[in-house]
């Protein structure tokens, strides 16, 4: 008999059930929308690509000399710098937004030392603010994706260029960079595209309104349903052309980036080179550092005034991203256990979509029935769990590829089958990527403001009710809000990966 | 009988004939250099390759459309040969039923296979606390109790040292005194110490099985060119 994937059947419905919910909001949103765009929705559709397109391309270009540091330095706290530069990919957006206005506000530390000078106070609301609050979460991933490239070409290169006494950025790393860096800008391009907690607190007013802080503004203030349907197919339109392309031009995941040690190189040596080098270390350590140092600071000041809900916000944030876990995992699970082409499609579907475009087509789909609002909280943790997939089939199913190989053939020959091989074989084999899993899709929730924001109701999430105080300036109470969301991702991600590693023994 | 009848086996670009019977209770190693086939041979035996043409008849009946868990088989492989997460015991059960939690009547019998490999005791250790030769033992023991009349050995020993290797065939043989046997081996010595019959595999082609004396001390070219190799 040749290999079979296991779970033909359930990852079937899972996969079925992955394009129902990330294409069936197409069908409300095209029954109700398409009539024409508005003067103001062409300006933010403009706007909105204009900024991404911006976003991406600072990200990537500074991006450039930090990889390369990183690539060809050794140095104290090497291994924490590339681990913060994983930090920003689970960060709420909401705390690198107060951690800049923290440092860059009116009311910020650089406003302040300028109007100490007799100069003028610096302002992030705008468009400025947009584009610097994207390239302060994607510089990190850009880094890391080019970082992979540089660790791609082999050791033995450097040495043949310095024997040849070759030019190692025209012989190696240019060539490098002109494969890796069309897939770089295209991800962070993406990315830029739907960062809905970015847009709706630094963004807004005729010249900053993206998309989907349109969408927000249609439903929420308008009512107006047509219009909201009208965008949210936009955005899907845009979002699936941008996530299509990141897809074609993918660079490889960058999970495992500077694990290992950087590259001896001959050079490198010049006082020029090490400068410019350590310069570029610093400089990211610091764009990085500050701002989360400072909004940290805040937060703590900010715990002695937290808002009356801050406890059941706090108990909605949980229930929404544990609920979010589950419901990654019924579907990832199935999908990783069947393996092929089929699960790694549906794997990527969701990264086409948005939360504000999934949360329109509910409310659109659900208003005839009740009101939107009253299941914001189950239609959170449904995006939420849907959105954290890419990541979860990601990591289940290498895992699951790499238990049946080793022992597939040994569960086959003893008639392991169904519920038996998954208890046997791939839960106690999956279970280290389960754990990571379940924390990731948890902690991504656990910060996420999207649906409850979009469909609003009585009850809010800690970075909805963070938000809230933002808009009312009570930047303080907001940014301990803003720490209490990170905590308790982090929390859970700590938890969930604690359990998965707890080896059986 | 074990009867090979016409069998053709591919992988990429790689074909392997075999036509020919063995009787029950017969110790067949299978010799040749590596990437001969001798695997692929196993694995057609076993269920996990599906043959271009012909069939594998036990007792005259086709096992072709038998899943590996219900052909009259039991298998020691290469490696992963044990569940890392489960016990000694729990693994050498798996034999008697799909689940880590066995009866009592179970259980006496799983530690009566484990005392027989040498084993007794160490039933609620895990594979990681085990040696190699330790975690061969109970690979075997799961084998014992399967209880299958067929048994194939994919080199199943391959990583323990030579007098261990030794040792452990004789423990095989000395457990299983009646099955038929598939052994797989790259070593001229193993296939003697098996003391049946010995199959060269070698140059797209499973010979006939003769008796090991007479393969060794008149090798066909195949077989030539690879011992004096080694």
């Amino acid at each position: 008999m040749a290999r079979r994937p296991v779970a033909l059947i359930p990852g079937r419905l899972a996969a079925l059930l992955v394009a129902l919910l990330c294409l069936g909001p197409l069908v409300p949103l095209l029954l109700a929308g398409g009539g024409g765009l508005a003067p103001a929705d062409w300006a933010a559709l403009r706007f909105t690509l204009w900024q991404a397109a911006l976003s991406a391309a600072l990200s990537a270009a500074l991006a450039v000399p930090v990889a390369r540091a990183l690539a060809r330095r050794a140095f104290a706290g090497r291994a924490a710098l590339v681990a913060l530069l994983g930090a920003p990919f689970l960060l709420p957006a909401l705390a690198a937004v107060l951690g800049l206005l923290a440092l860059f506000g009116r009311g910020g530390i650089v406003s302040d030392a300028l109007a100490a000078l007799g100069l003028p106070r610096l302002s992030i609301y705008g468009a400025g603010g947009v584009v610097l609050a994207h390239v302060f979460l994607n510089l990190p991933l850009a880094t890391r994706l080019l970082l992979a490239g540089w660790e791609a070409i082999p050791a033995e290169r450097f040495r043949l260029a310095a024997t040849l006494d070759a030019p190692v950025w025209r012989l190696l790393e240019r060539p490098m960079l002109a494969r890796a860096l069309p897939g770089t800008v295209a991800t962070v391009f993406a990315l830029s595209l739907a960062s809905f907690a970015v847009a709706l607190t630094l963004g807004g007013g005729p010249a900053a309104t993206t998309v989907e802080l349109a969408i927000y503004q249609a439903l929420r203030f308008e009512a107006d349903f047509a219009g909201a349907a009208t965008l949210a197919l936009v955005q899907y339109a845009i979002g699936g052309a941008a996530a299509a392309l990141a897809w074609a031009l993918a660079p490889p995941p960058p999970w495992g980036a500077g694990r290992g040690r950087p590259v001896a190189r001959w050079d490198a040596g010049g006082r020029l080179a090490r400068w410019g080098d350590a310069a570029a270390l610093a400089l990211a350590s610091a764009f990085l550092l500050l701002p989360l140092g400072a909004a940290a600071l805040r937060g703590l000041a900010g715990l002695a005034e937290l808002p009356a809900g801050t406890g059941r916000a706090a108990l909605n944030s949980l229930l929404v991203a544990l609920g979010a876990a589950l419901a990654c995992l019924v579907l990832a699970l199935p999908l990783a256990l069947r393996g092929g082409a089929l699960a790694r499609l549906a794997g990527s579907l969701p990264l086409a979509a948005s939360a504000l475009v999934l949360g329109t087509g509910a409310a659109l789909l659900l208003r005839p029935l009740v009101a939107p609002s009253a299941l914001a909280l189950p239609l959170a943790a449904l995006v939420d769990g849907l959105l954290a997939l890419p990541f979860a089939v990601a990591l289940l199913g290498p895992a699951a590829e790499e238990a049946e190989a080793r022992h597939g053939r040994l569960a086959d020959a003893l008639r392991l089958g169904g519920w038996a091989r998954l208890r046997l074989l791939h839960l106690p084999l999956l279970r280290p990527a389960l754990g990571l899993s379940l924390g990731l899709a948890a902690a991504l929730s656990a910060g996420s403001l999207g649906v409850v924001a979009l469909l609003g109701g009585d009850e809010a999430t800690l970075p909805l009710l963070a938000a809230r105080l933002l808009g009312a300036y009570r930047t303080e109470a907001a940014a301990a809000v803003t720490l209490l969301a990170l905590l308790l991702g982090l929390a859970l991600l700590l938890l969930f990966d604690l359990w998965g590693r707890r080896a059986a023994a | 009988m074990l009867r090979l009848d016409g069998l053709l086996l591919g992988r990429e670009g790689f074909r392997l004939a075999a036509d020919w019977a063995v009787p029950e209770g017969a110790r067949v190693a299978l010799l040749g250099p590596s990437g001969g086939g001798k695997s692929t041979l196993v694995d057609a035996v076993a269920g996990f390759l599906a043959p271009l043409a012909g069939r594998v008849l036990w007792r005259g009946a086709d096992l072709g459309p038998l899943a590996p868990g219900d052909r009259p088989v039991g298998v020691l492989f290469q490696d992963g040969n044990l569940f890392p997460h489960l016990t000694v015991a729990q693994n050498a059960g798996l034999a008697l039923r799909p689940g880590p939690r066995l009866r009592p009547e179970e259980r006496g019998r799983v530690e009566a296979a484990l005392s027989r490999v040498g084993l007794g005791g160490l039933g609620e250790r895990r594979p990681a606390g085990l040696s190699g030769g330790q975690a061969a033992r109970a690979a075997l023991a799961r084998v014992l109790l399967q209880g299958r009349p067929l048994v194939l050995l994919d080199e199943p020993f391959g990583a323990l040292g030579p007098a261990q290797r030794a040792g452990m065939l004789d423990l095989t043989l000395e457990a299983l005194p009646e099955a038929t046997l598939l052994l797989v081996t790259h070593d001229p010595g193993e296939a003697r110490r098996l003391g049946g019959l010995a199959a060269v595999v070698a140059g797209g082609v499973a010979e006939a099985p003769r008796p090991v004396a007479a393969v060794l001390d008149d090798p066909p070219p195949a077989l030539r060119a690879y011992l004096s190799r080694g």
